[in-house]
């Protein structure tokens, strides 16, 4: 049976090898002693990560996209959680188009989201840009990726549970303390994660919105026109794979956990 | 008030729970995509920037049919659009039905994680990457001589339409094979063995089953590649060249350099309503498929 698809797993290795071409050559050229990014490489060095540490505008970049990533993933998984105990608990007028609006964002192209926000905000009300459009646009397009993961964690969840918390003397609020919160505490973290995944990364939006203060994303774009500061990148670049390899792998083990306790087995995947 | 009466206890409870997530969209989405549609009818002052005249005209689309340069643009963006989703599902399927029909189930999951992880990974570097790999001292290029396969290095596969459809290919991946997956996940295996006990082959099978089942999520796969990857501007400026512009570079530039918003506005009407139509005519096309076969 196995021999069958023979074909079909060269092919899938194939297509594996292009997904992680990049992800591979990253490490290869931050660890490499020339300043142009080519083959041959030259030797080995670190002096590239060393040179992260000296510099400063980089470092307020970090702090100012870890900022944002932190107030978006609060906010998007808090918006999301009561979108998806909604959607997966109750019935209500109109909810195949309300739930469709919600998750709207996770399809429109980045940049009409952009746009727009920035002509509400700054030509319509006037506001002087910074941080904060960043995390509310972020929100907006990080809630669909919340709901899909919470929408896990609630969907096989028993409500009889929470029922049987309000018939032993519990009201609406600590019953959802008690009973479902920690029921659902994996689907949260998990999507605590990605969504703070998802806003360190973002850069179409942000470009638009982040006013004088760049995020990450937007003060890497501004290097990437300075062919000296290339092997730079790269290393900045294979700490951050490294770090999202790290937290989508914690995320992961969180929703398998919340999956078991629901019960459920486990279909795989995030979207 | 007296709609209030005919809903239960439980839809009010879902109403309540649900209302603060939309009015966030509504607020930060709906409206805003109302000021844009409101901001192409109107026109930027020249002399303050943050100005514009507001009596209603139909300037900027006139502006947009009356300049050729717009409408090829556009009709390159839905191209490269098209061409990316063909690819990008094309290439997905195989990978979807592999990991659906092939890979024992306890597996599964750590097959769709192994996949999705590239997509999470950074963004802008990613696409520059693609860059140092297809560029003319790239990796392909450098390996591809060093084999003595080539004497000089190709120049047709980096700054043009080929290297934007590879690098977006290469960023949407996950969101092709996630819902083909699904879909496949759904279908009844004994549909497969009916078939093949009822003299049908392994070919007439899959073109007879397993595909028309499947076609919710090639659908779902070709929306979910098609609308986004009309907005991205910065694969066509890092690795597209000359030839390689998209609409939303030119969207961009009425933005932030040419500081004309209204005009910004109209062009992204004008995308967002053109990628629109082509994905409806898709949906359409597909349920006349799916009819005509049943």
């Amino acid at each position: 049976m196995k021999m069958k698809f023979k074909g079909l797993r060269v092919y899938v290795v194939a297509y594996l090898l292009f997904l992680y071409a990049p992800i591979i050559l990253l490490p290869m050229f931050a660890f490499n002693d020339a300043t142009i990014i080519a083959f041959p490489l030259t030797g080995f060095t670190t002096k590239w990560f060393g040179g992260l540490l000296d510099t400063p505008a980089l470092h307020d970049a970090v702090k100012h996209s870890l900022l944002i990533a932190c107030s978006t993933a609060i906010g998007a998984t808090t918006l999301g959680l009561f979108a998806a105990m909604a959607g997966t608990n109750h019935r209500f007028p109109a909810k195949k188009g309300i739930m469709g609006l919600i998750m709207l964002p996770l399809v429109m192209p980045d940049i009409i989201v952009a746009v727009a926000l920035l002509v509400v905000l700054v030509r319509v009300l006037d506001l002087h840009l910074g941080g904060w459009s960043v995390i509310v646009a972020h929100t907006l397009i990080c809630m669909p990726f919340a709901i899909s993961i919470l929408n896990g964690a609630f969907a096989n969840l028993d409500p009889a549970m929470e029922e049987a918390a309000l018939d032993l003397g519990e009201n609406r609020w600590t019953g959802f303390w008690l009973v479902t919160f920690p029921l659902v505490m994996p689907g949260i973290i998990s999507s605590l994660l990605i969504t703070f995944t998802v806003s360190l990364d973002e850069f179409i939006i942000a470009f638009f919105l982040t006013g004088t203060n760049p995020t990450m994303p937007v003060y890497i774009w501004g290097l990437l026109r300075f062919p000296e500061q290339l092997p730079i990148i790269m290393a900045l670049g294979t700490l951050l794979v490294a770090l999202s390899v790290l937290l989508l792998t914690i995320a992961e083990y969180f929703r398998r956990r919340g999956l078991a306790r629901a019960g459920v087995q486990d279909k795989g995947g995030f979207l | 008030m007296s709609k209030r009466r005919f809903l239960s206890a439980d839809e009010r409870r879902g109403l309540t729970l649900v209302s603060p997530p939309l009015i966030y969209t509504v607020l930060l989405l709906a409206i805003p995509v109302g000021a844009i549609v409101l901001f192409s009818l109107w026109s930027q002052d020249a002399q303050d920037s943050m100005k514009v005249d507001t009596a209603f005209s139909l300037a900027n689309y006139r502006e947009f049919f009356s300049h050729p340069v717009y409408g090829q643009l556009l009709k390159r963006s839905l191209m490269i659009s098209g061409l990316v989703t063909t690819a990008t599902v094309i290439f997905a399927y195989p990978v979807a039905y592999f990991i659906s029909f092939v890979v024992p189930t306890s597996h599964k999951s750590l097959w769709l994680f192994l996949i999705t992880i590239p997509f999470w990974t950074s963004y802008l570097i990613r696409v520059f990457l693609w860059k140092v790999i297809l560029g003319y001292n790239g990796v392909v290029n450098s390996g591809l001589m060093s084999l003595h396969i080539i004497d000089e290095p190709l120049t047709f596969i980096l700054y043009n339409v080929n290297a934007v459809v590879l690098t977006l290919a290469h960023a949407y991946a996950p969101f092709a094979i996630l819902p083909i997956y699904v879909a496949l996940e759904k279908i009844d295996r004994s549909f497969l063995e009916a078939s093949l006990d009822l003299g049908e082959n392994k070919v007439t099978t899959f073109l007879r089953i397993t595909l028309p089942l499947s076609m919710q999520g090639v659908v779902a796969a070709v929306l979910i590649v098609f609308i986004p990857t009309i907005g991205d501007y910065v694969t066509p400026k890092l690795v597209g060249g000359a030839g390689g512009t998209m609409i939303s570079n030119m969207i961009q530039t009425q933005f932030l350099k040419l500081n004309n918003a209204p005009m910004g506005a109209a062009l992204s009407i004008i995308a967002m309503a053109s990628v629109t139509a082509v994905a409806l005519f898709f949906i359409f096309l597909n349920r006349r498929w799916l009819r005509g076969r049943t």
